[in-house]
């Protein structure tokens, strides 16, 4: 909306975000969110057991001590490249009938800077914010604390972002 | 049955699991698997204080809320039905180093010594807990993505730009983890 006015610097978006965006174009009542809780329950209790949200394999990933968190996200993507390609390939649609919409991302120096410090910051919390939902259901109630510096972080990013490079 | 699903899973079992979050989303209603946006949704929600970045309509990723509640639910459900009984088991350098630090207990996922209540108001919790979530909040949005929606589903679509912020993540963390985490760990 206010993008139409001024020169539009949200890279993250073609109209809003590249990442999470919401490609369909259908209205549903609230409860049809309920299946994304339903996979999001389940990709959290992979998350658990597979040690991904422990501060500690983070550690090891990062002193190059264990391949643990390296198979995962490596496997992860293998498993993801090869479904986008499926997709495309047999232009499978959504459980509503419509086509599945891909969009490239542009690159910027946000990229590199911003990339930096979430580097910096996974490696001090243990945790991408997926895990910091996750570390707080079972039972860190500190991480809390994390969790809503990290918004402040995304706020304070929205505030000043038209003056940082990008 | 359930004993064998209270082990820590291998790699090759969690990490395709995760991979297939990305068809699922798509095909479940058109959704880029991604989480740190979930940030941004409840900042335009709560307190977009008229800053463009957060005029939007929320209402419409509210998908996104959902998908990190079932993620904290997760957590509650593998913790109090599927915990592992065993401490963490972790590399015996590591142990090695971290107990230089006073890094003893094993018993949660989060090390109990540094990430706690207690440690909340140290400088070495604060710089932790604090200092670290704010870079995760504002790195993830000035990079435009975490490991979810850049590493994972970026690269699934073969974007180089989110081969280039995977980079910058990992060498960040490389410079954290290994140069300034020691320092802080000492404090």
């Amino acid at each position: 909306m206010q993008e139409k006015t001024t020169v539009n610097t949200d890279f993250e978006v073609r109209s809003l975000d590249t990442i999470c965006v919401n490609e369909s174009g259908l209205e549903h009542r609230w409860y049809h969110n309920l299946k994304y809780l339903l996979v999001g329950l389940l990709f959290g209790i992979v998350f658990v057991k597979s040690e991904v949200i422990s501060w500690f394999r983070i550690q090891e990933m990062f002193r190059l001590q264990s391949f643990h968190m390296y198979g995962i996200i490596g496997s992860a993507i293998a498993v993801g490249m090869l479904s986008v390609w499926l997709i495309k390939r047999f232009k499978i649609k959504t459980i509503y009938g419509e086509p599945i919409v891909f969009h490239s991302k542009s690159f910027n120096k946000g990229q590199v800077y911003g990339g930096l410090l979430f580097g910096f910051g996974w490696a001090l919390t243990g945790a991408c914010p997926g895990p910091l939902f996750a570390q707080i259901g079972t039972g860190a109630t500190v991480v809390v604390i994390t969790l809503l510096s990290a918004i402040a972080g995304t706020w304070i990013y929205g505030l000043v972002r038209e003056r940082l490079p990008h | 049955m359930i004993e064998y699903i209270k082990q820590p899973w291998p790699w090759y079992v969690a990490g395709p699991l995760i991979g297939l979050t990305v068809p699922v989303l798509l095909i479940l209603g058109n959704k880029s698997f991604g989480i740190s946006s979930s940030l941004r949704h409840i900042c335009a929600a709560c307190l977009p204080a008229k800053i463009p970045f957060f005029q939007y309509n929320w209402r419409k990723e509210v998908w996104n809320l959902f998908f990190v509640s079932g993620i904290f639910i997760g957590g509650i459900v593998a913790a109090q039905f599927l915990a592992n009984p065993h401490a963490i088991a972790i590399h015996p350098r590591l142990a090695n180093e971290l107990a230089g630090y006073g890094i003893t207990h094993y018993n949660n996922l989060v090390p109990e010594d540094i990430i706690s209540w207690r440690s909340l108001l140290t400088l070495k919790g604060f710089m932790l807990m604090v200092a670290g979530g704010f870079l995760v909040g504002f790195g993830t949005r000035y990079a435009g993505g975490c490991t979810s929606g850049h590493a994972i589903m970026g690269l699934s679509n073969l974007q180089w730009p989110s081969l280039v912020a995977t980079i910058c993540f990992m060498t960040g963390g490389f410079i954290m983890a290994n140069l300034i985490l020691p320092v802080i760990l000492s404090l």
